[in-house]
């Protein structure tokens, strides 16, 4: 199944949770923010939020700048 | 001679020096240009991980979040509704509710685009963010964003990483004279005496990235930048002398040898 991640085409085998894909991105959801369907999560709802086929997921973190 | 404390937003600062954390020739060159800055607070952006490529270190690994205040910015944005956007991320993404606002209006000069920036500034502050906008030198502009709840006003020196030194001293001034918030300097400082000079006209801070980042040598820059923004605060609270079209001799004119 496809999703949109980070405005890219990005498969998936299964829904899984926010918490699930990050973990396979090898992520460290502490350092990021998450757009899911154009909703900011909460860091506590990430176990909960399934990530479905056609879902768009923005993840982001910091970065240097001024 | 003692010097009231440097708050924003009811948060005090021991530096009023902002420093950035872009375009540094490594991390490692970066942590040591902010600890011989002396500053405590640093401003970050905002974007996408990079899915493809985990390999790249964190910027947080070079970042003591204990010692510093992570300010995150919305650079890049150009319409108010992708600051107001990038703002929620970042404040989920981070730890606190501040962000420096930008939204700009043209490429080549990284201008704002103040009505923008009015409109953005009033939704987050709406939504409690601590909003500290970066602002055209346009004390019109800056009673507008402290009006819409601004907890400090950031009109720029020059253009970002232009170096140029404050191209309008007057504004600056006049922005001080009005403002009831801080004002902080940012963008368009290129050497230590362009940061002296914002801090004389009365600038509560000054912010840059470039101008330490871009040095030959940031790390020395940093320490000089601090000197000069101490400097120029003492300067300006010391008081300057007024102009004068011709000399006043220092030494008596009594006295002299031989008439």
């Amino acid at each position: 199944m496809i999703i949109t991640l980070n405005g890219e085409r990005f498969e998936i085998d299964r829904p899984m949770t926010v918490t699930d894909l990050l973990a396979r991105l090898d992520i460290d959801p502490r350092r990021v923010a998450i757009e899911h369907n154009l909703a900011i999560l909460k860091r506590q709802k990430f176990p909960d939020v399934v990530v479905r086929e056609g879902d768009t997921v923005e993840i982001v973190n910091f970065v240097g700048g001024g | 001679m003692t010097d009231t404390p440097f708050v924003l937003a009811g948060r005090t600062f021991a530096s009023r020096l902002i420093v950035g954390t872009g375009k540094y020739p490594s991390n490692a060159v970066m942590a040591e240009a902010h600890a011989a800055s002396g500053a405590d607070m640093v401003t970050v952006a905002v974007r996408r991980v990079n899915i493809s490529d985990r390999s790249k270190e964190s910027l947080l690994d070079y970042i003591d979040p204990n010692r510093m205040f992570i300010l995150p910015n919305t650079a890049g944005c150009y319409t108010a509704d992708e600051a107001v956007r990038t703002a929620r991320l970042a404040r989920e993404a981070g730890l606190s509710n501040w962000v420096k606002l930008e939204v700009i209006g043209d490429e080549r000069t990284l201008f704002p685009d103040n009505e923008a920036l009015v409109a953005a500034t009033k939704v987050l502050v709406k939504e409690g963010f601590i909003v500290l906008p970066y602002t055209s030198d346009d004390p019109i502009t800056c009673r507008k964003l402290e009006d819409a709840g601004a907890a400090a006003v950031m009109p720029l020196g020059a253009p970002i990483g232009s170096g140029l030194g404050i191209q309008n001293v007057n504004n600056i001034r006049i922005i001080r004279e009005f403002s009831r918030v801080p004002v902080i300097v940012d963008a368009g400082v290129g050497t230590a005496s362009d940061a002296s000079l914002a801090m004389e006209l009365g600038a509560d801070g000054v912010l840059m990235n470039t101008a330490i980042a871009g040095a030959q040598h940031p790390v020395a820059m940093a320490e000089a930048m601090k000197h000069a923004v101490i400097a120029g605060r003492l300067a300006h609270l010391a008081g300057r002398i007024p102009r004068k079209m011709y000399a006043t001799a220092s030494s008596p004119l009594e006295g002299l040898v031989g008439r």
